[in-house]
């Protein structure tokens, strides 16, 4: 394999395998709140909170990687907090790239995870009560395991989408090969210089084919689980 | 003493019902669909919050609106059997039915240990749980552990629902029309369990029905609802002479219910102590001294004003006509007291005309022996 591929584009490989892995860690458990919140509360507000949520569907890439920078650079209101308390550093590091991804990727995995809750009987629930499980039990014993295609779907599907993430990450982690240059920065690069003629359509197909991979990844889990829920 | 008063407003329906009975004992809630049954017993189960009033079971306060008192409906120690079963679908029948039953062995753990009263405020009685293995045989379920609630039939799922509901320990259960959603043969694979759950365990029942048939074969007391409000309520014999029962169940059912203990029995003929008569029937099995229901249809009772003789009909219930009243199709029913026992006869208008009767009238009510099949039920030994 090492004859096959240059150190450079498997670098750009477990980069992008890396930071996907790391977004989806990061916003898998934050996701399944933010849908149990605009699934099963009422609050003033919500509507707010569910378009501020898929705001990065519909906003260039590049400007959630802007706004990110001004919010969370190290001069920036919370980016500043945290260097200065944590000693954390977000922009130019690949946790920095596996944020802007979790931002980008996270509407897609809540979108999953609500309809996943939404199809998740309340009768059922409510039959847990009536067996001597509280709030947090029921969750963890009933909701959960019903929604877990939903989430196991949402989670792959975010991986898939962000092993590709472009506009957020190069705007707020900037291209550093090795830290920051994930399959498609590398894609970029490429295809911007004159010597990048054969790297481009190698990295093009390796693209295609993870994404190609996550998505059937995605459908068979699915159908798993729901074997294995009898449904 | 299960003591209800509660007032709830639903989509413009609005309950308003009060209602007391006595525990041990099963409480039908009977009346037609869309009458509050459903949403009074979630009151009772703690699913539902009433806008005002009082639930008590025993000494145990449930909700009182006034005094703020509102147990949870997890910790009410109320099993509810639904419908619609509502098995976990991802667990097995072994993980339904364990799931109740871990939590109220965690919780009487918990409770032993801080050697203070239960949730609900009454002192843990630990002797009268039931057990694994009992209730898996009671309910037959033994063949079926290892399987998924989409793997059973419905009468298996309502069994299991059932069962798990039991397992919870509970102090009282709920069955929200168990049979409502099973065809006639399902029906056969859940009833017999019912009754032999209340015969063997001593455990207070609210069960909810709109079909008359299981009300007579297993309550003992009936509260009768209509649009969200009480209209009626007592042991079986009172409201089955109740007119607002005609109005629901409909003029060919209208009957007069009567508890008797078996006095004999030969050639499959059965006798029963009602009032001070007797009542012989046709039943293939019976034992002396075992207690039975037979509903004695209106429509199928002869009045007499002598004693009538050269007649096929086997039963003669002397008594006197305590009341009548117009019915259907210028019909009246008239009440007769036997003895302490009311039967109730349909006959035309002009009928009661010809034979002049009238309340003290001395009457012979004339019962075939016969027409109390399908209508006799076998009781629990008082």
């Amino acid at each position: 394999m090492n004859g096959f591929f240059s150190p450079a584009e498997l670098d750009a490989l477990r980069l992008s395998l890396d930071v996907a892995a790391r977004s989806v860690g990061f916003s898998l458990p934050l996701a399944v709140g933010v849908a149990w919140v605009l699934t099963r509360a009422r609050f003033p507000g919500r509507s707010l909170l569910d378009a501020f949520v898929h705001l990065p569907l519909v906003l260039p890439p590049v400007a959630v990687g802007y706004v990110l920078l001004v919010v969370f650079g190290t001069n920036g209101t919370v980016g500043g907090w945290l260097h200065e308390h944590l000693g954390v550093q977000l922009p130019f590091t690949t946790a920095g790239a596996a944020f802007a991804t979790a931002v980008m990727t996270f509407p897609l995995m809540v979108r999953a995870i609500r309809l996943a809750l939404e199809n998740v009987d309340l009768g059922l629930e409510a039959a847990a009560r009536t067996l001597g499980a509280g709030p947090w039990d029921r969750f963890l014993t009933i909701t959960l395991p019903l929604m877990l295609p939903g989430i196991l779907a949402g989670a792959v599907t975010a991986f898939a989408a962000g092993l590709g993430e472009f506009g957020a990450v190069i705007t707020f982690a900037a291209n550093i090969p090795g830290v920051t240059r994930t399959l498609p920065l590398a894609l970029y690069t490429a295809i911007q210089s004159p010597s990048g003629e054969a790297m481009a359509p190698r990295l093009a197909v390796i693209s295609i084919l993870l994404g190609l991979a996550g998505l059937l990844a995605a459908e068979l889990i699915a159908r798993r689980v729901r074997r294995l829920l009898g449904r | 003493m299960l003591q209800v008063q509660a007032r709830k407003r639903l989509d413009g329906f609005v309950l308003q019902a009060e209602f007391s009975a006595p525990t041990p004992g099963t409480v039908a809630l009977f009346g037609r669909s869309g009458c509050g049954k459903t949403t009074l017993v979630n009151l009772i189960s703690g699913l539902l919050a009433p806008d005002e009033g009082r639930i008590q079971l025993d000494d145990t306060v449930l909700t009182d609106t006034r005094a703020g008192i509102s147990i949870p409906a997890e910790r009410r120690r109320i099993g509810y059997m639904f419908q619609d079963a509502r098995l976990f679908p991802h667990l097995s029948v072994l993980g339904n039915l364990r799931y109740g039953e871990k939590r109220a062995a965690r919780r009487n753990a918990w409770a032993a240990r801080r050697g203070a009263k239960s949730d609900t405020g009454r002192p843990l009685d630990l002797g009268d749980s039931i057990g694994f293995d009992g209730v898996v045989e009671l309910l037959g379920l033994g063949q079926l552990l290892s399987r998924r609630p989409h793997q059973l039939s419905g009468g298996e799922r309502q069994r299991v629902g059932l069962g798990r509901a039991l397992l919870s320990q509970p102090q009282l259960l709920l069955l929200d029309e168990p049979l409502a959603s099973l065809d006639v043969a399902r029906r056969e694979e859940v009833l017999p369990y019912l009754e032999a759950l209340r015969d063997r365990l001593s455990m207070p029942m609210v069960y909810v029905s709109h079909q008359f048939e299981e009300v007579l074969q297993l309550a003992t007391h009936v509260v009768l609802l209509e649009a969200g409000k009480v209209v009626a309520q007592g042991g079986l014999s009172e409201v089955s002479l109740h007119p607002q029962l005609r109005a629901i169940v409909g003029p060919d059912s209208v009957g007069s219910v009567l508890d008797g203990v078996v006095i004999r029995t030969s050639h499959g003929m059965v006798e029963l102590r009602v009032g001070n008569g007797t009542l012989r029937m046709g039943l293939q099995q019976a034992e002396p001294g075992s207690r039975l229901r037979v509903q004695l249809l209106a429509r199928d009772i002869i009045l007499a004003t002598e004693k009538p003789h050269g007649l096929s009909v086997r039963n003669e219930l002397e008594g006197v006509v305590a009341d009548l009243s117009p019915d259907d199709y210028e019909a009246v029913l008239v009440k007769v007291d036997i003895g302490g026992a009311m039967v109730l006869s349909r006959i035309t208008q002009e009928a009661a005309t010809e034979l002049q009767l009238r309340p003290g009238s001395r009457v012979w009510a004339l019962v075939k022996a016969v027409s109390t099949r399908g209508h006799a039920f076998r009781l629990p030994s008082a």
